[in-house]
């Protein structure tokens, strides 16, 4: 107690009887027994998963347009944004048409720090971060994500990504 | 039953001899023990799940149902981990401190009676085997620290060997009254005389300070300061692994099981049921009953109380406990004679 002025007998009996008897003790092994009836909060994982939000920023995927062809045209701003430098881009030589593609599209998941600023410069929505976070490697090299690796990641998480980016639409 | 016992008692004599008493005593102590170690094992899951509850979690659950091989599993870690050794650390010490550890934890429990018949020591200074015992644990944990050759180790094994020994002092005065009350110093005795009102009644306040101070005895929460994660690493066994630190491990939890046992021999009447009319239950149910609400109130202390400060620890022991027991035998004293029983 903080003694400021005086304080009265009885309340100092009250106290010391409180104290012998350890009601405050008590009152927090109380408050223990009662939560462990509680239902519990744990996710179990592997089967039980949280709710991911529509701007979740997972694993990237490289996006095609509806026809089969790839979006990205080698604008190479991806590259030039990424702040850890994770983003390595050849521009295809054989580029057909008025049209440029991409030759080597890599993406060092060891460096990239999910900021998202890739999906960002794109100027045609072809660099996205998907909802995929379960993308172990048992080594670095492991971790570098190819062109190949990337778009297949688009065909697999196409739904899901079309359906994130039309909810965050109105928002940009 | 006492038929068969004689028989095997003839046969054991007409094949082993002379040896037939050993051998005896042998298969007696593992009877005894192989439930404690069970109990250990499953203290440990108990202790997981308990507390996974009281923290809104569900505890392991993963290996078997509900987690019941999870002990096994944690057996199995242990067992297959190596054996790491400090450079310069003195090795016979390294390995005999766990080992001083565990086995006092073990060799108390041929006092404790778990019904009228099923005492493996039935001896007259029971109590006093009892409290020699107990203070043969802080040895362990003193050579532990010293023979790691590391700070923390050894602050934390000094911190220990002042929490025992201050607490030893008090847990022995609350069981002076006991003696007194019942005349005998054998646990079986003991039990015997509390029939018509446990321990607890007369000796309430008794029973709480035996309580936390056996907490603070065994090192346990809140009172775990040789182990203190956040100053300390682990304390006294931080340099430990594999099965050198499973013996420490299993020797906190085996006393923590034997001073339950104690406290219940001592306050709560035992194998006694707590009305005469539930008799037909056999005691050691009733027993096991006592052992595992204590042990729970052990899990639960630690669910729900933040760890102490060590000159608060020493507070308490020095300047509440012990005015208090000591004041606590005077007045019993008092009681006893003027009843003019004593």
């Amino acid at each position: 107690m903080v003694s400021t002025g005086k304080v009265s007998i009885s309340s100092q009996i009250g106290t010391f009887l409180n104290s012998l008897a350890l009601r405050e003790l008590f009152a927090g092994m109380g408050v223990t027994l009662k939560y462990m009836f509680k239902p519990k909060i744990t996710i179990q994982y592997p089967e039980e998963r949280t709710p991911l939000s529509p701007r979740f920023r997972g694993e990237h995927v490289l996006r095609r347009y509806d026809d089969g062809q790839e979006r990205c045209i080698a604008c190479k701003l991806c590259e030039a944004v990424c702040p850890s430098q994770a983003i390595y881009i050849e521009i295809d030589s054989k580029s057909q048409g008025n049209r440029r593609s991409t030759f080597v599209y890599e993406i060092d998941n060891g460096l990239c720090i999910f900021c998202g600023y890739c999906q960002e410069a794109c100027p045609v929505e072809a660099v996205v971060l998907g909802p995929n976070f379960e993308f172990i490697a048992e080594s670095r090299a492991g971790l570098v994500s190819d062109k190949t690796r990337l778009l297949n990641n688009g065909t697999r998480w196409k739904a899901k990504i079309d359906a994130n980016l039309a909810m965050d639409a109105k928002y940009r | 039953m006492a038929e068969l016992l004689t028989f095997i008692h003839g046969l054991g004599e007409e094949y082993l001899g002379i040896l037939w008493p050993v051998v005896w005593t042998v298969i007696k102590i593992t009877v005894l023990l192989l439930p404690v170690m069970f109990c250990v094992t499953y203290l440990t899951l108990a202790e997981r799940k308990v507390i996974g509850w009281m923290q809104v979690r569900i505890g392991p659950n993963r290996v078997g149902f509900f987690g019941v091989l999870q002990p096994l599993a944690d057996a199995v870690k242990l067992f297959l981990k190596e054996t790491l050794i400090p450079t310069r650390a003195d090795k016979v010490l390294f390995f005999l401190a766990p080992i001083l550890t565990f086995v006092p934890a073990l060799i108390a429990w041929a006092i404790i009676p778990f019904n009228a018949e099923l005492v493996l020591a039935d001896i007259n200074v029971g109590v006093l085997y009892m409290l020699a015992i107990s203070s043969l644990g802080v040895y362990g944990i003193i050579i532990a620290g010293w023979a790691s050759n590391n700070r923390y180790a050894f602050l934390g094994a000094i911190r220990s060997a002042a929490q025992m020994v201050s607490y030893e002092v008090s847990m022995g005065f609350t069981l002076v009254p006991v003696v007194m009350l019942s005349g005998s110093l054998n646990m079986g005795d003991i039990v015997d005389s509390q029939q018509n009102m446990w321990n607890v009644i007369p000796l309430l306040p008794l029973f709480v300070i035996y309580f936390v101070s056996v907490v603070a005895e065994t090192n346990r929460a809140p009172f775990d300061l040789p182990e203190a994660d956040p100053e300390l690493v682990a304390g006294f066994n931080v340099e430990y692994s594999a099965m050198t630190f499973g013996m420490f491990f299993m020797g906190e939890y085996a006393n923590m099981i034997f001073v339950s046992a104690v406290g219940s021999i001592m306050f709560l009447g035992g194998w006694l049921p707590p009305i005469p009319l539930l008799g037909f239950i056999p005691g050691i149910i009733w027993f096991a009953l006592k052992v595992c609400i204590l042990l729970f109130v052990f899990l639960w202390l630690r669910a729900t109380f933040p760890r102490y400060r060590y000159d608060q620890l020493m507070r308490l022991g020095w300047k509440v406990f012990l005015p208090i027991s000591l004041f606590w035998i005077l007045l019993t004293g008092a009681a006893l004679h003027l009843l003019g029983k004593a």
